[in-house]
């Protein structure tokens, strides 16, 4: 009987040598005569696990990790290929690791069992399901559905998805375009790549269903150049989607058309921005676009434009499936369905957490996370990238909705969180918040631009000790300059984690 | 040096008709002729400019405007480091320190050899095991110094084989 054997594929467990894994399991196996079959699984996100290596038994599938390649042998001589769970590494039953079995994944709910690229495991894990729905619905019965769930969109500004499918539905126009932003540029978050990386098809199809419902026939991916595991993965996933009439001019026999092609972004952060990231996909430079008009009526090459964050669309399959209703019953007050939280930085447990919405900071931090990795007292947290604020203890028990976020002066965005250890300077923290803008302004308006420059210069001499008190003013008015008058967020949130710093970290400006 | 080819005129051109027909074309040409040369050769920017009817001014606008593409040959292996928040909490900037003193460059410099390009780099999707590192198309975790050192040693010796 062969066993099968799972190694996953995934940018994480490839830089933790999930490829030199993979050979050596297959080498093993040859000389012992074992056999096996290793499948390129996706990750199931337990990070700290990477390589994470499942054997497929009656039972179940056990886990073993994090594997090295020198660990190996041990392990087959302990019995992996007989599917024998005693070794240091064992994990048990994969699907009863409590990081794992305390969520509610949804969106995830694929992630790591298959292999990303098969059309038959997405298949036979529901997959085209919402799509074949879909097909039997008008556009304006798709929106209802997605207003129905509630979704709001996962980018970071969590504006109601089904209002801006309704608008581009609205729009009449010879061509649409449905944009999947996953330019994905957040420190601290990695949640839109392990859609491409470990179930594109997910992506595929919410987007297909996203082109039937406000009539658009053509799709780009802008995806960011950092992710050449996700860039390969996505244009192969997107070749045999092709192939299997899941994409193109006979969506599943249906005579409907939807073309889908991947663009590189190249290294511009600004570019996630929604307005800037249609300039880029034109051919041009990244600037910003005053709004209005929005996107979904002037977007790419001045057509009506869905612009979608991935996580966005690739919930979008789920609720056609299953319903929008049934999305909804998860989650809290406005904040309805899952939000998948990335857990990352100095972090014991560090990975991908989907949760209904309204567990707090801390239980995330301490009961999935398990604190540092330094094993040292945790003291900071960035939630929502390099423009949110950096959390002190005093609010690690703000629930993760939307709103309560906001009622703190603090973000969501798109979910990532990064811990810090006692270690950290927080002043050097805030200068780089500023400096981070000076690199990724587009230029287009002053406050930004000069104000982000001089935002590094006073840091500087507050850290220097030169004139601190009068350097703090300035400081704060130059703050509040850029947060009224920039153009997009990028010079209007860079503030936030600097004020964060002087309102809950003022110490760390003294020293 | 970078084991690529060397561009020419045709070697470019081949690579614009091959995409100069694609709604928003610039960026997936800049892509392709750096993919294959290593970088986008100032020479190429009439050409360009020729085929997507646009002026010089406006392409080198685009081509500084985006941190990925240079306009001069780096050395044989890029090798980016993560200076973003979640490598920071991990050690990144010890690791950036270590890096441009042992391989004696700043950002954006190439080794005395022409072997490494030292480039910056806000997130690698690697945030989880943190602090990343990118050597061509492969990411790299929990990379202390010793760790980067071991993955410079095997880059050069590799190197001196094929050579
Ligand atoms: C500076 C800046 C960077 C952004 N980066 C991203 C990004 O990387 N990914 C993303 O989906 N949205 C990003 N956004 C938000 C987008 O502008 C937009 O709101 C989003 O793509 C809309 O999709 P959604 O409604 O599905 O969230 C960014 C916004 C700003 C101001
Ligand atoms: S705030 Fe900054 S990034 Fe946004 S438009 Fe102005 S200069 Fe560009
Ligand atoms: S200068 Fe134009 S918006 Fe700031
Ligand atoms: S912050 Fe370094 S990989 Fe994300």
């Amino acid at each position: 009987m062969t066993t099968r054997i799972f190694v996953p594929c995934d940018t994480t467990a490839l830089a933790m040598g999930a490829d030199a894994v993979a050979a050596e399991i297959a080498r093993q196996a040859k000389t012992r005569g074992a056999q096996v079959e290793i499948i390129r699984n996706g990750s199931r996100g337990l990070f700290w696990l990477e390589p994470l290596v499942e054997v497929e038994t009656a039972a179940g599938r056990i886990g073993f990790g994090p594997v090295d390649v020198e660990d190996v042998s041990a392990l087959v001589e302990a019995g992996l290929f007989e599917g024998a769970g005693e070794h240091p590494l064992a994990l048990g039953l994969v699907e009863e690791i409590p990081f794992l079995k305390n969520q509610q994944r949804l969106t995830f709910a694929r992630s790591g069992i298959t292999d990303p690229v098969s059309v038959e495991d997405y298949l036979a894990l529901d997959g085209f399901r919402g799509l074949e729905k879909a097909l039997q619905l008008s556009g304006q019965q798709i929106v209802d559905e997605i207003k129905a769930s509630g979704l709001r969109g996962r980018g970071g500004a969590a504006f109601p998805t089904g209002i801006k499918w309704q608008t581009v539905l609205n729009a009449p126009a010879e061509q649409k375009y449905i944009v999947c932003n996953a330019d994905e540029g957040d420190s601290g978050t990695f949640a839109d790549r392990m859609v491409m990386e470990c179930d594109p098809y997910m992506l595929i199809e919410g987007m297909a269903i996203a082109g039937l419902a406000v009539d658009a026939t053509q799709g780009y991916i802008y995806l960011r150049s950092e992710y050449p595991v996700a860039h390969r993965l996505m244009n192969m996933a997107i070749e045999r989607a092709y192939a299997a009439g899941y994409l193109g001019d006979n969506l599943m026999g249906s005579g409907r058309r939807f073309d889908l092609e991947v663009r590189l972004g190249a290294g511009a952060y600004i570019c996630g921005e929604e307005t800037s990231l249609l300039e880029s996909l034109e051919g041009k430079r990244g600037l910003v676009r005053a709004k209005p008009p929005l996107p979904a009526i002037v977007g790419l090459f001045g057509q009506p434009t869905v612009v979608n964050n991935v996580l966005s669309l690739a919930a979008v399959p789920f609720i056609m499936h299953k319903g929008g209703e049934t999305y909804a019953s998860y989650g809290m007050g406005r904040s309805l369905g899952t939000l998948p939280m990335q857990l990352a930085g100095n972090v014991k447990q560090g990975g991908l957490i989907e949760l209904a919405f309204g567990a707090t900071l801390r239980q995330l931090m301490e009961d999935f996370g398990g604190g540092t990795f330094s094993g040292r007292p945790l003291r900071s947290v960035q939630v929502g990238g390099p423009l949110g604020a950096y959390l002190p203890e005093s609010q690690w028990d703000t629930p993760l909705d939307y709103e309560s976020f906001a009622a703190v002066g603090a973000v969501l965005g798109h979910g990532g969180v990064v811990m810090f250890d006692d270690t950290v300077d927080m002043g050097e923290q805030a200068r780089f918040s500023m400096e981070f803008c000076v690199v990724e302004s587009c230029g287009k308006c002053t406050p930004c631009r000069i104000g982000s420059t001089r935002g590094v210069e006073v840091i500087d001499r507050i850290r220097a000790n030169e004139n601190r008190e009068a350097n703090l003013e300035l400081l704060a008015d130059l703050c509040e300059t850029m947060v009224d008058g920039s153009l997009c967020a990028m010079g209007g949130m860079t503030p936030f984690p600097v004020q964060s710093v002087m309102k809950y970290f003022p110490e760390d400006l003294q020293r | 040096m970078s084991g690529l080819p060397q561009w020419t005129p045709e070697l470019i051109q081949a690579e614009i008709d091959a995409l100069k027909h694609k709604p928003g074309a610039l960026l997936p040409i800049l892509h392709a002729i750096q993919d294959k040369f290593g970088y986008v050769p100032t020479e190429a920017v009439p050409q360009i400019g020729d085929a997507l009817n646009q002026t010089r001014t406006e392409i080198h606008g685009v081509i500084s405007f985006y941190h990925h593409f240079r306009t001069s040959e780096p050395g044989s292996h890029t090798l980016q480091i993560c200076r973003a928040e979640a490598c920071q909490s991990m050690g990144s900037r010890a690791l950036e320190a270590h890096a441009k003193a042992s391989l004696n460059v700043d950002y954006h410099g190439t080794t005395a050899d022409r072997e490494i390009t030292l480039e910056p780099v806000y997130c690698l999707g690697n945030c989880a095991c943190a602090p990343s590192v990118r050597i061509g198309n492969d990411i790299h975790g929990r990379v202390s110094p010793e760790k980067f050192d071991r993955l410079v040693s095997r880059l050069t010796t590799r190197a001196l084989e094929l050579k």
